[in-house]
This record gives structure tokens, sequence and C-alpha cells, in this order.
């Protein structure tokens, strides 16, 4: 009997293990609904642009990506025209894991058809498994004709364009509150100077501290302060001076980067202007970067820098528009003559060159995609996904900010730049720059701060 | 997949592990007929090769890694020992690792003892024993989550107009006090102390559980002839109770000293290692897997793994001596 109840006790325990397992598997391999009846009304497709690509029926091309629901909808969504003309199937597959399998995953040789990879350095890891083929010609084609040479840049390693840009965001963006800048006769400002003027005016009027921020993101905390650095480099040093900073041509305690840290230092580091609504310069340490603009709907404070995809932070219900209760500027320039912008994006990675992998890289590249791909976006997630694609018929987009950021990023004189701590070597790029600059606000001087970064550099 | 192939997963799932401990179970009935030893063979030899596989072969790497340089790729002898003997972030780290240990055993162990005696034989005793132990229950990473709340700040000025609304429940208690509140998670080194609450917290109810269950064993004769011989009740606890639970106290002890050297989740989601408040598990992986120096971190493992080993030791004579006796 003994023995009986022993292995009963084993085969219930297995069970468990076993339910487990179905679990997991279950979870991981899911791909998201095939219930695409939504179709995309606002862009006319004609099958007759497909001709070029032949027929396709029977083949399948599958795409891995980070995007997860609800985002992945607009992106199948955007594939059915290519789908129902060619007559091959695109296999979209999401998993919040990415960044970390997408690498396993190559090293290992079992890689998807086509990854989103979100940062030009995790392309540069995935290029160096050899697992990466390079971009065909019309893709090439494409992104010269759309994009234009520093995006063509960032998808390209060693003099090899291997990715296609597919969606971008902007980070030079100021939140602020409309409804309050009119009560008080606060205006947008248009360049720097202009923007500390700003900043002494609301300081001295003595209502409420006028800037808030926060950086507290778990293990990445820092990252939002690695953003006004770079910014600050930007408008400092220009474009050049900024790609040298990056590439570490320039050491990162040099004149220009030291400028730029004090530069931001001027704002989040002076107690008369930080924290509004939340407490002194070393709240921001410790204050999420989800929260850390919130206190603007109570007036509590006038600016937050942050990136165009903050607008989903604010409690339902608020109006996000140029006359609402909050909206964002672009963060001037030193002078209107030049506008540099920091931002980031996705690149369409291939590690097959079957025909069908071709004919759907090309056909992303197009700007008939861009702007299905912006249509179902605004009719399925009420937008939140813009691209730098200059074909993009800004007609197609419905959210206040997706229409400034994509203002921003195809005004002509814009000059793009992508977020420079994802490009860095991992040591500085999610270590020493987080840490380090986290330590900044916390009363570290910028000379030692800098010059520990430069020494954690490989 | 909807519910029904979920289900249907799940049956074959649970028919293929059956199948799989029934051909185990017939084999070794089999083997049963030819001798005891090949049986123990059969099951030990899984074991053994898993082991083998999946945690000497790794220790063995983890040595040889922590030799080389941040990609892996050159030899650079110590150094990477020397870096966390010298430079002043992994000093701090050390620093931090030893208050963790030093503080957390003795303050837990002394609240669940002090906590056990008081209940002990007391009415409701099964439910103030429920409360303590009820945050046993509950992940680290939620008791983190729960104590940041309990910390988290707001600027408070009698001055200003309008303050913000206190979020945190310590900081609320110091403004309705008429102090000031504070940022329990950034002022260093106090901070290191304020989470070493949330491991007592959890702790405390281990110890009293463990203590507790010891005391109950102590022969009732013994105390019973300490009263008749008129001993004072500090004198019956420090010269009956303790000397009488000294084996279980030990335990108690070193197994929350483990727990506090590889203290991980509760630095990770209260303070992310930030705010110099860094231990060596957690210093261990952001080196390893963010800031990516495989080498510093597998230093930092092996340091880890020969911290612990002194405190295995010492728990496994203890055990012996108590066992011969």
């Amino acid at each position: 009997m003994r023995h009986m109840r022993k292995s009963a006790g084993v085969l219930a325990a297995g069970a468990v293990a076993a339910l487990a397992l179905t679990a997991c598997s279950t979870g991981d391999g899911e791909t998201p609904g095939d219930s695409t009846d939504a179709t995309v009304d606002a862009v006319e497709v004609d099958c007759a642009d497909f001709e070029q690509y032949g027929d396709l029926s029977g083949k399948t091309v599958t795409i891995y990506a980070g995007i997860v629901a609800p985002e992945d909808t607009p992106y199948m969504t955007s594939f059915e025209p290519f789908e129902e003309c060619t007559g091959a199937t695109v296999d979209y597959q999401a998993d919040k894991q990415f960044e970390q399998q997408i690498l396993v995953r190559a090293q290992a040789g079992n890689t998807p058809d086509i990854a989103i990879v979100p940062q030009p350095g995790l392309l540069a890891q995935l290029v160096a498994t050899g697992t990466v083929v390079p971009a065909p010609e019309g893709v090439a084609a494409n992104v010269d004709e759309f994009w234009g040479e520093s995006w063509k840049d960032l998808g390209t390693v060693d003099g090899t364009f291997y990715a296609a840009p597919s969606g971008a965001s902007v980070k030079s963006l100021v939140w602020y509150s409309p409804t309050q800048f009119e009560e008080n006769g606060y205006e947008v400002p248009e360049t720097l100077d202009d923007l500390m003027a700003l900043t002494e005016q609301i300081a001295a009027d003595g209502n409420n501290k006028p800037w808030c921020a926060g950086i507290a993101s778990g293990e990445a905390t820092g990252w939002p302060l690695t953003d006004w650095m770079e910014d600050m480099v930007l408008r400092v040093g220009g474009p050049d001076v900024y790609d040298q900073w990056v590439s570490h041509e320039i050491a990162f305690d040099s004149e220009v980067p030291t400028q730029a840290l004090d530069a931001v230092g001027e704002y989040l580091k002076n107690p008369d202007y930080v924290n509004g609504g939340i407490g002194d310069v070393s709240t921001i340490a410790t204050t999420a970067f989800q929260d850390a603009g919130l206190p603007i709907l109570d007036g509590q404070c006038s600016l937050h820098r942050m990136a165009s995809f903050y607008a989903a932070n604010f409690p339902e219900g608020t109006d996000v528009a140029d006359d609402g209760d909050v909206f964002a500027f672009y963060l001037p320039s030193e002078d209107s003559s030049t506008k540099p912008v920091l931002g980031a994006g996705e690149f369409v990675t291939a590690f097959s060159d079957r025909p069908e992998v071709q004919a759907l890289l090309e056909f992303w590249s197009t700007d008939t995609w861009a702007n299905l791909k912006a249509a179902a976006s605004s009719e399925e997630t009420g937008g939140g996904w813009i691209t730098a694609n200059s074909g993009l018929d800004t007609d197609n987009l419905v959210n206040p900010i997706d229409l400034l950021s994509a203002e921003i990023l195809l005004d002509p004189a814009s000059e793009f730049r992508f977020d420079g701590s994802d490009q860095m070597p991992a040591a500085v790029g999610s270590g020493a720059f987080w840490k380090e600059s986290t330590n900044w606000i916390t009363g570290q001087s910028t000379a030692d701060t800098l010059s520990k970064i430069e020494a954690a550099w490989p | 997949m909807n519910v029904a192939d979920k289900l249907v997963a799940m049956v074959l799932a649970l028919a293929a592990f059956a199948v799989v401990i029934g051909l185990i179970l017939f084999v070794v009935s089999l083997l049963e007929r030819r001798g005891a030893r090949r049986v123990a063979w059969f099951f030990v030899g899984p074991t053994v090769l898993l082991l083998i596989v999946g945690l000497l072969y790794p220790a063995g790497r983890t040595v040889v890694r922590s030799l080389f340089d941040a990609a892996g790729s050159s030899f650079i002898g110590i150094a990477n020992y020397t870096a966390i003997f010298s430079s002043p972030d992994q000093l701090v780290v050390l620093r931090n690792t030893v208050l963790w240990v030093l503080v957390t055993p003795f303050v837990a162990t002394l609240v669940g003892l002090l906590y056990a005696i008081w209940v002990n034989g007391a009415r409701g005793e099964s439910a103030a024993k429920a409360l303590i132990f009820l945050p046993m229950a509950i992940s680290f990473v939620g008791a983190s989550i729960i104590w940041k709340f309990v910390y988290e700040y707001r600027f408070y000025d009698p001055d200003v107009r309008v303050n913000p609304e206190q979020i945190g429940l310590l900081n609320q208690v110091l403004v309705w006090l008429g102090m000031q509140p504070q940022q329990f998670l950034l002022n260093q080194p106090w901070n290191n102390l304020f989470l070493i609450v949330v491991m007592i917290w959890i702790q405390a109810g281990f110890a009293m559980t463990i203590l507790s269950a010891a005391i109950k064993a102590i022969p009732a004769e013994i105390t019973e002839a300490a009263r008749l011989d008129g001993v004072s009740a500090s004198q019956l606890f420090r010269f009956v109770t303790v000397p009488a639970i000294r084996p279980t106290l030990v335990v108690v002890l070193t197994t929350i000293a483990i727990g506090c050297l590889k203290v991980f989740d509760i630095v990770r989601t209260m303070t992310g290692g930030l705010y110099g408040t860094s231990v060596v598990a957690n210093e261990f992986y952001t080196q390893s897997f963010t800031a990516g120096n495989q080498g510093l971190g597998a230093a930092l493992a092996v340091l880890l793994f020969v911290l612990v080993i002194p405190i295995i030791v010492y728990n496994v004579r203890q055990l012996r001596q108590a066992e011969a006796r």
C-alpha cells in the first residue's frame, strides 16, 4: 500500500509539472488572433501594384517582433493587401522577450524570416551572428527615395545596408498644459534661451516649480536622463559632434558632453526649477518615469521633457491636444536655423533571401505600406504609430501627438539622430550611462560622472 | 488556441507523462528481480547526470569565466577579484552584503523568538501566529512592491498652499505627527536598513514558527523543575529555553543568513541596486546581464558561493552534533 501511495504522489506531482508545461507552451507560441476582418478603408489598394512580386500562393513569411497586443493588429492589417494580391501568408509572432530571444534564436540558427529590430545596436549584434541577409536592391532604392541618408546609415553595418526603417518615435518633446500656458500668458519657446527665460518666469511667478522629471524605471533607471543629455549634446555640439560622441571618437568626458550635461543640470539640478509636485532635486531619482509628468495635470508642474509615447501615461479622459489639458512642443534648439531631433525607430531585418521574403521587404519599405499602417493604427488603436517615410500622408493620422511628431520628423530642416545610448556598447549604453546619471542627479559632480562613464567604455 | 484545444493539449501532456512514468516503473520492476543495486543506479543515475550537467558543469564554467575579461575572450587572471575588493563601487556592495548578513538574521530571529514566547499558550495563539506568519506567503517581489508604496515620498511644505497627496503610508504618518516626510529609499546609508526591514518582515514569521515548535517540544518536566527551583522568567529563558532550543536557533539563524547572502529580489525591485544599496547577488546580475561584464559577474557569483560555504558547513556540523546527542 505504501508503495502505491508513493507512486500516486509522483504522478500527481508530475501532473502539476505537465500542466505547467502546457500552460507555458500555449502562452509562448500563441499567435495573436486570426480575426483580421478589419479592412483598411482609408487607403486605396490596387492589386496591379503587386504584380511585380509575382504569384506567391502557398508561400509563408514569418515575422518575429516585440510589438505585442494591441499594437500588433495594425501590423497584420497592413499586410492584408499583400496577402490578398500575391497569395502569400504573413505569419506574425509577437513576444515580449523579443530583444533577448532574437539573439538566442540567431545564435542557435533558428531564425524567423523577418524580425522587427528596435535598436541599431541589436541589429549590429545580429549581423555579427552571420545570419542576417543584406537588403535587396528594391528596398535600398525605396529607402533612398523615402528616408534619406541618416536613416539608411542606421540600418547599415560595416558598409553593408541590411535593414530598412519602419516605425519611428520622437523624443525631443516637452509636455506642457496649453490651458495653464494660456491662463498665465506663457508662450511656447522657439529657442533654448526662450526656454530658459520661460523657466525663470514660471519660477518667479511662484505658482509651482517649472519642471518635473522622474528617472526610476526598474533596472533601466536613469534612461530618461541619458535622453536629456543626448538632446543637449545635439544642441550644444550639433549632429556631427553627436555622432562622434556616440561612436566614441571624442571622449565621453570631453568638452561638448560636459557642457551638455551641465546644460541639463541648469534645469534639473536647480532646486528652484524642480521637481514640480513631487519634491526636491533628489526625488527625480526615485520617481517612476511614468508618474513624473502627471503633476502637469494638477498645475503643480509646467514642463516635462519626455518622448511622444508618454501620451499613453495620462489617465483616460485626458484631452491631449494643442488646446487641451496636455500637449507637447518641440524641445527648441539654440536658434531656429537648426532643428536636431532625437528619436528612435524600428528596423526590418531579414534572415532569408527567399523571393516571398524579399517581396514583403520591398512592399514594407514603400509609401503605400506606410500609409496602410498609419491608417490601420489610427483605426484600431487610436494612433500611436508614425514613420519617417516621407511618403506618409498625414491625413492618415488622427492623434494630435502623432501629427506633431510626424510634422517634426518630416520637416526637411530636421536632422534626425537615433537615441545614442541604444547604439553605445552595453557596458555604457545600458550600464554606466544609466547608473552614473542616477548618481549625478543625487549629487555627483558632472566631471566625476563623465569620467566614470568614460572609464567604463570597453 | 481556444479553450478546447488547450484542454486537449493538457490531457495529451498528462497522458504522455503517465506513459513515461509507467515505462520507467515497468523497467524498474524488471530490474528489481536482478538485484537492488541496479535499481538504485537506475534511479540515482539520471539525478547524478542532471547534477553534473546542470550544476557542476556550469559552476566550473563560471569559475573559469571569472578569470576572463568582460567579453570572455582574453585571460586576465584574478583582476576581476581584485576589482571587487578595490573599486569603491564594489566595496559598497560588499559593505551592504555584510550589513544584510549581520543585521537580518539576528533581528528576525529575535523578533520571532520573543513573539513565540509571548504568544505561547496565550488565548488566540494560532490567530496571533497566523498574523506574523502571513508575510511568508507573499513573494519577495510582492512584498517589495508593497513596501515601496509604504516608503513612497512626496514633498510636504507647510508654507505652500497645495501640497501633493502623500501616497506612502509611512510618510503620511510622519506628516500627521508634524514631521517632514523622508526619502527612505534614497538617503544613504539608512536606505539599506529600510530594505532590510522588508526581509525581517518576511523572515520573522519563519523564525517564529520554527522556534515556537521547538519551545513547545521542551519537556514540561524541565521547565517545572526549574520553576520549583524558583527561577524568574528571565532566568528560565536564559538557562532553560535558549539552551534547549539552541540547535533550532542555529538552523534558523543560518538559514536566514544564507537567504540574506543571496538576497536579490528585494533590492532589484525596490531600488535596482542604485543609491548605494546593491548587494553581491544583485551586482552579479547587473554586471552579467545589463552591463555586459560577464567576467566580473562570474567573479561575483563565485564570491557568493565562497561566502555561503562556511555557513552551510557550520549548519551541517550543528545538525550532526544535535543528532549525535
